[in-house]
């Protein structure tokens, strides 16, 4: 392929815009992974969940995508609080998180992908909205609607997040939780509670991110798949729980992906950030941004 | 009472002769068929409960070295076929599948596990969605497209092609079992035990905690990739969204998991039980219902009996009169788990 700089630069452009949107889909596993020390593989099932519900509401009531992902909100988190205390009571309470919990987590995954299988079988589904089409163009530059406005979403989505947890009481409770549970129960506050509250919190987001999946991109039920390693990937990359982190990680995924699709295949860019994921773990294992 | 390895084998083998030849009185070609996929997953959750249920790691790539196994056996296919060589018999097949597969799981193993358990958990599930882009990638071997293997009708002993595969794999089985128990009963499965227990104890004991970990990454890789190599002779038609399917992950977590982890008996009952279960459901059902039976049953083992059927039976056996007093265990909360 002849090497040329608008292509350079729209691929660095759209990668950027998609490292938005791919820092929306890790925040949630920043929360649970980064934070609260839960390996939650099953957080692309959930995000494909958003997806399909979202193409639910849209279908049927015609209602924006993300507009319906945001009202459902609450009950994503009231299913993620109730997945952590399953997930507390069987495993976090007899110390077996790291076999069993990780197989529980795994389970859920498959089930939601079989369920959603079954249900609406493996057709690509996609919805409708005013900004899903069009794009701005500046001199050679182009801006498609339907990757911006989920990069701009998400990033508010991050930014709400980060001050959540930096300035609010609740959410210090949480960066308490991950360094020091008993420290916590001293100062007479409940672990277990502050742990649900992120732990719902961190299942909303994928409301949300997965909204932003279906506007962006076609989705079956497989597709949360090859969001298992970008996720954890962006994750690690980025620091462990750090959400500045996730961003920065999440955009030099994005730019880094997007160059390799344009410069040498798309079928060759899942390999990436796995190889990222390796390179990390390899190099520096803190992350970028990592404490 | 320990039965001594060769004689376990020798008990093994037998029942082997024996299956096999009341399988051939049935004549009917479909319980070969059905029963290789049953044996195939013996070893599968044998060799991933060696990582597993010995080390307490957990491997979500099992689809992965088991695809890795079937490909090299692809790759290798189309080398003879395009140079006119002889055939090369399976288990010279099965040989280079395991090595091929040992040898990523060691590279995977070395990159994490140095590091918290769950990181490798997250590379080897990443390790499948790779691997799957580089086959897809790889036109040598049909890349998206798949790859055709003709299998020779008959094969001079045995007759039936089928029956020998069958064959091959339940020695396969055997073997993995016979490895797994043999582990289980070493120094090597003492320092697994060891490091599943508390790594950071067996650590500062002066268990070699890295090395045990890679000897176990590489045999369980090794197994399943050598119960991957016979599969494309099986199969006749290879394709990677099948083979790099989430169901092999899924049935080799969820057979130890639902058998019990702690010895060699549990994987094989998991995988006979379910293997047959799921053959059962396949013709009578539908394959996707299956799958979600197994999703649902690995959850509901995971948290309503941790240690499995053999858990289950175990403390069935060995339960007191005073349990049914109404004592319970002082239920302690661990408040800072040690990461």
């Amino acid at each position: 392929m002849v090497f040329s700089f608008d292509l350079l630069i729209n691929a660095v452009i759209s990668g950027i815009l998609i490292g938005g949107f791919y820092a929306a889909v890790t925040s949630g596993v920043s929360l649970s992974f980064g934070i609260l020390d839960i390996v939650n593989i099953a957080h692309p099932a959930f995000i494909i969940l958003g997806s399909y519900l979202a193409y639910v509401a849209n279908a049927t009531l015609g209602v924006d995508p993300i507009l319906a992902s945001i009202v459902l909100l609450p009950t994503f988190y009231v299913l993620g609080a109730g997945i952590y205390q399953v997930y507390y009571v069987s495993f976090e309470k007899r110390g077996q998180e790291s076999l069993r919990g990780l197989a529980f987590f795994f389970g859920l995954l498959f089930i939601t992908e079989v369920t959603l299988v079954l249900y609406f079988g493996v057709d690509y589904r996609y919805v409708e909205a005013s900004y899903i089409g069009p794009s701005w163009h500046f001199a050679a530059l182009d801006l498609p609607l339907r990757i911006l406005v989920p990069c701009l979403v998400s990033l508010v989505l991050i930014a709400a997040l980060q001050i959540f947890l930096t300035r609010t009481f609740l959410g210090r409770a949480v960066m308490a939780v991950a360094q020091d549970q008993l420290a916590l129960r001293l100062m007479a506050v409940d672990p277990i509670k502050i742990k649900r509250i992120a732990f719902g919190i961190s299942i909303a987001t994928a409301s949300l991110a997965g909204a932003f999946l279906i506007i962006i991109q076609p989705v079956e039920p497989s597709v949360g798949r090859e969001y298992i390693g970008r996720i954890f990937a962006i994750c690690v990359l980025g620091g462990m729980g750090s959400l500045p982190g996730t961003v920065i990680a999440a955009m030099l995924l994005g730019i880094v992906e997007s160059l390799t699709s344009t410069f040498y295949g798309p079928s060759w860019a899942p390999a990436v950030s796995f190889g990222f994921l390796l390179l990390t773990l390899a190099v520096r294992p803190a992350g970028l941004l990592g404490r | 009472m320990i039965v001594r390895t060769p004689v376990f084998l020798l008990i093994w083998l037998g029942i082997c002769a024996l299956v096999f030849a009341a399988s051939i009185g049935l004549n009917n070609d479909y319980i070969f068929f059905a029963g290789y996929v049953v044996l195939q997953y013996v070893v599968l959750s044998t060799a991933w409960n060696i990582l597993g249920g010995y080390c307490g790691y957990v491997n979500f790539g099992s689809a992965a070295f088991f695809a890795l196994g079937a490909y090299s056996s692809v790759a290798i296919y189309r080398l003879v076929t395009e140079n006119d060589l002889y055939g090369i018999p399976i288990p010279v097949l099965m040989l280079i599948g395991g090595v091929v597969s040992g040898v990523v799981g060691f590279g995977m193993g070395y990159l994490t596990l140095r590091l918290r358990g769950a990181f490798f958990a997250i590379a080897t599930l990443a390790l499948a969605v790779v691997l799957q882009t580089l086959v897809v990638n790889w036109d040598y071997v049909g890349g998206s497209r798949g790859a055709y293997i003709i299998r020779p009708e008959q094969i001079a002993p045995i007759g039936n092609y089928i029956r020998y595969l069958f064959l091959i794999m339940m020695l396969l089985a055997v073997a993995a079992i016979t490895i797994a128990r043999l582990i289980e009963h070493s120094r090597l499965g003492y320092g697994f035990a060891s490091i599943r227990d508390d790594e950071l104890a067996a650590e500062a004991s002066g268990v070699p905690t890295l090395r045990l970990k890679l000897v176990a990454t590489t045999i369980s890789g090794a197994l399943m990739g050598m119960a991957g190599a016979p599969f494309p002779y099986y199969i006749g038609y290879l394709q990677p969204s099948s083979t790099f399917g989430l169901d092999y992950a899924v049935n080799s977590i969820a057979m130890p998991l639902i058998g019990g982890t702690t010895g060699w008996v549990g994987p094989l009952i998991g995988a006979l039980l379910l293997g047959s279960l799921q053959q059962i459901a396949t013709v009578t059902i539908s394959s996707a219902v299956n799958l979600l039976i197994v999703g649902c049953l690995l959850v509901f083992f995971v948290i309503i009996a941790p240690n499995g059927i053999v858990g289950l039976i175990h403390t069935y056996l060995q339960r007191k009169p005073e349990d049914f007093v109404g004592r319970r265990p002082v239920e302690t909360e661990i408040p800072g788990q040690v990461p």
